[in-house]
């Protein structure tokens, strides 16, 4: 062996050298794309910017003074007119005054400026007035002057090409600071700006832990592993789904619509709300009784199938009075409290937020409901039939729900790339997921259960680890496209980026549990709900607490970006004043940003300490 | 009565845990599961109240197949089953209190679960039954501040919220030191004795069976190698049961 090695040692050399080669290879076209190039920083016009840079980056403009300013011209001739000069009116020497010797001369040459009575120890520029107007606002020239501790200065000027047969003017303007520094208004803007990243890093992440605990349950093996089902239960239960989603749509809107005509009548509203919860625990105790010790007749259950249904329906009710009031008084708030007024604009947008979301809301609850249901009646069915007629049931229903599902997978390709070719869109699909239906039913044995949380499992993997590896940069962007450059699209990103990577390490959590504590609470023959809710959810929640601290961190700093895509924030303040060149503002919010990110760190550790 | 016909479990990995295992049990019976480490006795138990699913034979409870068992009946089945476990397996962040109200679980409502309510009745069950194994003083405490003893008394609690017809106790004093041992073993006694409750209890020690036990079924290696009273397990018998290099002590 060792030996043979001897022997390959040249080929071996060779390739060694072949490596280092292809290395120097990659790092050399590295540079040239990278545009590494030292002969740039070493121009002179680039360390002047760079030191002016780093020096106005050194003093944030947070303070300033007020401050007061000495304006005073002195008339010139340039060139010397012909003939007699025209005499020059005496300065008035009761306040600060020019004297230009001599009062005339041609372009190019120096003239002698002095400055007296001029407050003591001031700066500020001496410039050239072209034309004969002393209040002209153009100025040429780069002359600086400083007083001395009397209020005086002597300065050399050389006379720019302006060339005039009237007077024209030489201008000092030097500004002193009076009383205390006060903050600038960059200050404000970086304390408007600062406030809403930190909110919206707080929104983000608030709404992206709370729709991330329901997915980390199922994209958790352990949990969806024994979840199995017949064919014929999957099956109704697919297609419950959109007959669900539908019915609960047009039943809320329904409800909407009934609604609708005590919309602007506050006292409606209120005894409505204060009515409903009553009702609502009323219908739900009768309904849903807490323990059951035997199985209630058939008529008993489904009048409460009814009362439940009446309950949820007077609920909507409720929520969409809820929604008017808030409104309502949302709309008097913004014109009453005066500062107050952003509680007012709240409480309008909450009840705005309410009446949009909770037809979607019934649709899906409804989905949910009638899929559940219908699963059941598939679960029924495969136990009480025989297998052949299990059989025939599968085969149709498996059918039936591979064609609504892949047809509506294709609508929503459609609706996307309105590709406009219904072969590809509708029938090709549909005929896909019935033949897929049917040949599952065919080649399945009536009453064999199919690994469903398995499969559940790995959609809901796959579909977190594509989004997961998106930046919340980029998903910004989409969002500006989608919603408008603001502050709800850098929201929306950083909450989509937070579900999907919070939904991943909550998982992975739940997967690490102790098993001995759900297998206890299964025992006592509790469901699946109750097994999650008494052994699962007890166990995550300190490293639930973890994650979403560590979460909120990261939001925090991912949201003081996010601005440079136009997610709101202070990133846009930042870039905006990066790109005028005008760092002592940027310096500001750098230095906002700073602070921000070093205090929730902070905050986060002690909280974590405290609570984990 | 529940009888154990042709049971038979073999894991996803090849491992044949249970080999067509018949017996059983008379209502009120206090029965020992004997056998070495790795018998089969943990996967017998659990096949009971499928926590693990039997690859094949019959489990028959006052003459319903438990094997065959929809989700709905399993829930109205494993309420009727306590378990009791060697690691004891309390939701350790837990209050003892919701420990032991987990034991109605099978009974309530799941979406009243989704609350975190329970009826008034069960909490004064609860604290009768934290009073019966004698710690009603602990309700209020975290679990995992509790001594072993005092956990494992915890999860006897639980199971007797679920008023069980039978309990099924895997090596519930394996942890815990002999005198522990006995008291815990006392309390399973007592409920098998006043309670009538079948108790199907897996132990290591062969004092413990000859002190508490009815009747003794002996696994090994996934075989059913004994049937008996405990007094009958002489030397002879006692090899068959732990191989025949295996010596007896206590
Ligand atoms: N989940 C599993 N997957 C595969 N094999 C398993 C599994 N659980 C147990 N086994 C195997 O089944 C056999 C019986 O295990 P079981 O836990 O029932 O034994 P036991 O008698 O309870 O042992 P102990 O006294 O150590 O608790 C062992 O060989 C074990 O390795
Ligand atoms: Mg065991």
């Amino acid at each position: 062996m060792e030996n043979k090695n001897k022997k390959a040692s040249p080929w071996k050399s060779l390739q060694f050298g072949l490596a280092i080669l292809a290395g120097l290879l990659v790092y050399a076209y590295g540079f040239q794309i990278t545009k590494v190039d030292l002969e740039d920083l070493r121009s002179e016009r680039r360390q002047e910017s760079l030191t002016r840079a780093v020096r106005e980056l050194a003093r944030p403009e947070i303070f300033e003074y007020e401050q007061a300013e000495e304006i005073i011209n002195a008339p010139i001739y340039v060139p010397c007119p012909t003939g007699e000069v025209p005499s020059l009116p005496e300065p008035d020497k009761s306040g600060p005054y020019l004297i230009v010797t001599p009062s005339c001369a041609a372009a190019g040459e120096t003239v002698r400026v002095e400055g007296y009575n001029f407050a003591a120890d001031t700066k500020g520029p001496l410039r050239f007035i072209p034309g004969s107007d002393p209040t002209n606002v153009v100025e040429i020239g780069r002359d600086n002057v400083q007083t001395d501790a009397d209020g005086s200065f002597v300065h050399e000027m050389i006379l720019p090409e302006r060339l005039s047969e009237d007077v024209q003017y030489l201008r000092a303007t030097l500004r002193h600071n009076v009383g205390t520094p006060h903050l600038t208004r960059t200050a404000y803007d970086t304390w408007d700006k600062i406030v809403e990243t930190v909110f919206l890093a707080l929104l983000a992440t608030t709404f992206g832990t709370f729709l991330a605990i329901p997915l980390s349950f199922i994209a958790a093996r352990n949990l969806m592993k024994p979840v199995k089902s017949p064919l014929s239960s999957i099956a109704l239960s697919l297609l419950g789904w959109p007959l669900g989603i539908a019915l609960g749509y047009l039943v809320v809107r329904w409800v909407n619509g009934l609604s609708d005509p005590f919309a602007e009548n506050i006292p409606v509203n209120l005894v409505s709300i204060l009515l409903m919860p009553t009702l609502v625990w009323l219908g739900i105790r009768w309904a849903l009784p807490q323990e059951e010790i035997t199985q209630p007749p058939l008529n008993l259950r489904l009048a409460r199938l009814g009362v439940l249904f009446l309950t949820i329906l007077v609920s909507f009710f409720g929520l969409f009075q809820l929604a008017s009031l808030a409104r309502n008084l949302g709309l008097a708030g913004i014109s009453a409290l005066g500062p107050f007024a952003f509680l007012g604009n709240f409480l309008f947008q909450v009840g705005d937020i309410v009446s949009i979301i909770t037809p979607a809301l019934g649709g899906l609850a409804a989905g949910a409901a009638l899929s559940s249901l219908m699963g059941r009646i598939g679960l029924r069915s495969a136990e009480k039939l025989t297998s052949a007629s299990v059989k025939l049931f599968n085969i149709v229903f498996a059918t039936l729900a591979g064609a609504v599902t892949f047809g509506l997978l294709g609508q929503l390709v459609e609706w996307l790339y309105r590709i406009d070719q219904p072969w590809y869109t509708l029938w090709g699909p549909v005929l896909t997921g019935a033949l897929l239906g049917l040949a599952l039913a065919v080649f399945t044995k009536a009453k064999d259960t199919l690994p469903t949380g398995l499969v559940i499992y790995y959609v809901t993997r796959t579909l977190l680890n594509g989004l997961r590896s998106v930046e919340a940069l980029v998903m910004a962007l989409v969002f500006v496209i989608a919603v408008g450059i603001g502050p709800l699209a850098g929201a929306m990103a950083l909450g989509l980026h937070t579900i999907v990577s919070l939904a991943k390490l909550y998982s992975e959590q739940v997967e690490s549990i102790m098993a001995g504590p759900l297998e206890a609470i299964q025992a006592t023959g509790a469901n699946r709900l109750q097994t999650i809710v008494y052994a699962v959810i007890p166990q995550i929640i300190p490293p639930y607490i973890s994650y979403t601290m560590y979460r909120w961190d990261i939001n925090v700093r991912m949201s003081t970006i996010i601005g440079f895509v136009g997610g709101g924030g202070i990133g846009f303040l930042l870039q905006q004043n990066i790109n005028l060149l005008n760092y002592r503002a940027a310096s500001a919010q750098m230095l906002a940003i700073a602070i921000v990110v070093a205090s929730m760190d902070y905050i986060s550790s002690v909280l974590r300490e405290k609570y984990v | 009565m529940l009888q154990i016909k042709n049971l038979t479990k073999i894991y996803d990995g090849g491992v044949k845990a249970l080999d067509n295992v018949s017996f059983d049990v008379p209502d009120g019976q206090f029965l020992a599961v004997i056998g070495l480490s790795g018998s089969g006795k943990s996967t017998l138990l659990r096949c009971i109240n499928r926590l693990i699913e039997p690859t094949d034979g019959q489990i028959l409870w006052n003459g319903e197949d438990i094997t065959k068992a929809s989700p709905e009946e399993m829930r109205r089945i494993r309420r009727k089953i306590g378990m009791v476990f060697q690691h004891f397996n309390l939701v350790h962040r837990s209050k003892v209190i919701t420990n032991v109200l987990a034991g109605r679980l099978g009974y309530i409502n799941p979406a009243w679960s989704l609350l975190n309510r329970f009826p008034k009745a069960d909490m004064e069950k609860a604290i009768k039954q934290l009073e019966r194994v004698g710690i009603a003083d602990k309700a209020n405490q975290r679990a995992d501040e509790l001594s072993g003893g005092q956990q494992q008394r915890v999860g006897i609690a639980r199971a007797l919220m679920q008023d069980p017809e039978m309990i099924l106790a895997d090596e519930p004093v394996a942890s815990l030191d002999p005198v522990l041992a006995h008291s815990i073993m006392k309390h399973l006694e007592d409920i098998n004795d006043k309670d009538g409750v079948t108790v199907l209890c897996s132990l290591h020690f062969l004092d413990l069976v000859h002190r508490y036990a009815d009747r003794v079924v002996a696994l090994n290696e996934g075989k059913l190698v004994f049937e008996g009273m405990p007094r009958e397990i002489d030397d002879q018998k006692f090899k068959d049961i732990y191989g025949r290099d295996a010596e007896r002590v206590g």
